[in-house]
């Protein structure tokens, strides 16, 4: 059963078409790759899965399995509450916080107490500050940040900073996962230690992931199934073994290199 | 540790009850000074209260002053016709309501906006309210209102002083808090982890005009004398100044810029010709020295246990 379905997603910026007539399906439970080269309109396609885009044309349905809910026209808030956690390519952690306070924030949306019990720090505020501790204290474990749970976001390596962006997105407790590059920057040993910790967290959390990545080893070792995207519009879809030796994949990607797969 | 990360604050407010009442008790603060010391608690409610507009939520704001002047008419208005006690409490909780009722109105339309296009908004609110409270017959316009009731003693002062702050350092300590200060750190990664940004904007939007109201109320109910000019566009800087110079998102540098601004212009009346000018001067060296203010966006307690930790773990090290 489809837990995202996307039919003819198309987003123009003025005279720019940047997303056009897109389809996408994920099964529940699927890790699915987005490629294609720079600027073909995969960062787009998060931004309009996630409401910080409103998309030109197109509809985007979530069903986790209790109907289906149209997310076209929803605030990014509401589409992260319906279950839909996203990282960011160009990192947004929240810089001069702790790395506890920034998972925290995104477990905000499950906290019952209102503006009155933080205020006068009544009713269920103890007793869920102590639950939303230890559940952040067992994300931060989970991506080897525990030691540095006090350090501020800003202060952390680039490595650290990417495996936040997880934790935090973990943090909103999402049915499905949209990754955005969370290997760029990371060296070989990172990149095998992440693709571990992907597939990993899809088995623990029950997740369904989309992930857009640069790196060919990562993408082809762990998605089952992957979409090319260029100029805006998919232009292949299939396993890895079928994308690596689609003429259009490659024509697109000529000079890029296919070649480490 | 939650009991001891409460310790320094409770000690502090205690030690400056006491101080005060005692000072008080034994004549050595006499009338003239303790006007100095409502006017730094008003201040410390003022500057902490913008502080968690501008400092924590990140929204800049210009109107402070404009807030402040709702609670002082409101609280006027009901003590003149009821002189109480009660009066003065149900001024005072009308005046704070008020002004986080207009904060609300306010907020909803503006907090869209962003940076310089919110302070130019928040300034024009302000003013809006001022020429009100100048044409309204009730409000007797220019001249303003005299002869207020008078109600404000040490303990009316610091019990609505130090309410502020535990409330809102209770705030800053809780999720709605941190959803606020995420606001801050960047908008669009908080709306996607799930913050409704401008609900938490308007929130502490209008919470900041409560507690404003509350200041205007206690200036009211202290001064005795309101006029719409003593909440122009120079107070809504004069609040700003404190909370730029003790730190955007840091209470206790608020409450310590409060004090010393208020004790250096005290002190500074004693050269009239001068004072404005000594006082420019000082604010300018002190953000060219710490351009972030003085304690920047940390808490006093925070800097406190840093060093303790430090020394902690220092004696820990010579002992092995
Ligand atoms: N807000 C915007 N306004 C105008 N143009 C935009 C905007 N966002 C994206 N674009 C354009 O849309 C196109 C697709 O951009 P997008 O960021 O989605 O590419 P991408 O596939 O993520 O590329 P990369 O691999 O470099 O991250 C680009 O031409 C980009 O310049
Ligand atoms: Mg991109």
């Amino acid at each position: 059963m489809p837990i995202l379905n996307v039919e003819n997603l198309t987003k123009t910026f003025g005279g720019l078409t940047a997303v056009s007539g897109v389809n996408l399906t994920l099964e529940s439970g699927e890790l699915v790759g987005l490629i294609g080269p720079n600027g073909a309109g995969k960062t787009t396609v998060f931004n309009l899965l996630t409401g910080v885009y409103h998309p030109t044309r197109g509809s985007v349905t979530l069903d986790r399995g209790h109907g289906a809910v149209s997310l076209v026209g929803k605030k990014p808030y509401n589409i992260c509450k319906e279950g839909v956690a996203r990282t960011f390519q160009n990192i947004r952690l929240f810089r001069s916080l702790t790395v506890l306070d920034n998972v925290r924030i995104a477990m905000h949306q499950n906290v019952r107490y209102g503006i009155a019990g933080g205020l006068f720090h009544m009713g269920s505020y103890k007793k869920e500050e102590q639950a939303l501790l230890e559940k952040a204290q067992s994300l931060l474990s989970m991506l080897g940040l525990a030691e540095k749970s006090d350090e501020l976001a800003a202060n952390l390596s680039y490595g650290e900073q990417r495996h936040l962006e997880i934790a935090r997105a973990l943090a909103t407790d999402p049915a499905l996962l949209l990754l955005d590059e969370p290997a760029a920057g990371m060296n070989p040993a990172e990149t095998a230690q992440l693709t571990s910790f992907i597939a990993q967290i899809r088995r623990d959390f029950g997740l369904t992931i989309l992930l857009i990545e640069h790196d060919m080893s990562l993408v082809m070792t762990i998605c089952e199934r992957i979409y090319v995207l260029d100029y805006g519009t998919v232009i292949a879809a299939g396993t890895p073994g079928e994308i690596k030796t689609d003429k259009r994949v490659i024509e697109a990607y000529l000079g890029e290199d296919m070649g480490n797969a | 540790m939650k009991k001891r990360k409460n310790l320094p604050l409770i000690i502090t407010l205690a030690v400056t009850y006491v101080a005060v009442w005692a000072l008080q008790a034994t004549g050595i603060v006499n009338d003239y000074s303790f006007a100095v010391i409502v006017t730094i608690g008003i201040n410390i409610i003022l500057a902490t209260s913008l502080n968690l507009v501008t400092g924590f939520t990140g929204q800049f704001s210009l109107g402070h002053a404009g807030f402040m002047s709702i609670g002082a008419y409101t609280c006027a208005l009901i003590t003149q016709k009821n002189p109480t006690i009660p009066g003065f409490l149900l001024g005072v909780a009308a005046g704070a309501t008020a002004a986080a009722l207009v904060g609300v109105l306010v907020g909803l339309p503006t907090l869209r906006l962003r940076g310089d296009y919110l302070a130019i908004a928040t300034l024009g609110m302000a003013e809006i309210i001022r020429v009100v409270f100048l044409n309204l017959e009730i409000t007797n316009g220019a001249a303003g209102l005299s002869f207020l009731p008078q109600f404000v003693n040490w303990n009316w002062l610091f019990l609505f002083t130090a309410g502020t702050l535990v409330l809102l350092r209770n705030f800053l300590n809780s999720s709605p808090g941190r959803a606020c200060i995420s606001v801050r750190e960047d908008e669009i990664a908080a709306e996607s982890m799930g913050v409704n940004t401008t609900k938490y904007k308007v929130t502490a939007f209008s919470m900041g005009a409560f507690f404003a109201g509350v200041a205007g109320a206690l200036y009211t109910s202290y001064f005795f004398f309101i006029k719409p000019d003593l909440f122009n566009f120079n107070k809504s800087i004069d609040i700003l100044v404190i909370v730029v110079l003790g730190g955007m998102g840091s209470l206790s540098g608020s409450v310590i810029a409060a004090v010393l601004l208020q004790l250096i212009s005290t002190w500074l009346a004693a050269f009239p010709e001068v004072r404005m000018v000594l006082y420019a001067a000082m604010l300018v060296a002190i953000m060219l020295f710490r351009p972030q203010g003085l304690l920047g966006s940390t808490e006093v307690s925070a800097v406190i246990s840093r060093r303790l930790s430090k020394i902690g773990r220092r004696a820990k090290e010579e002992e092995v």
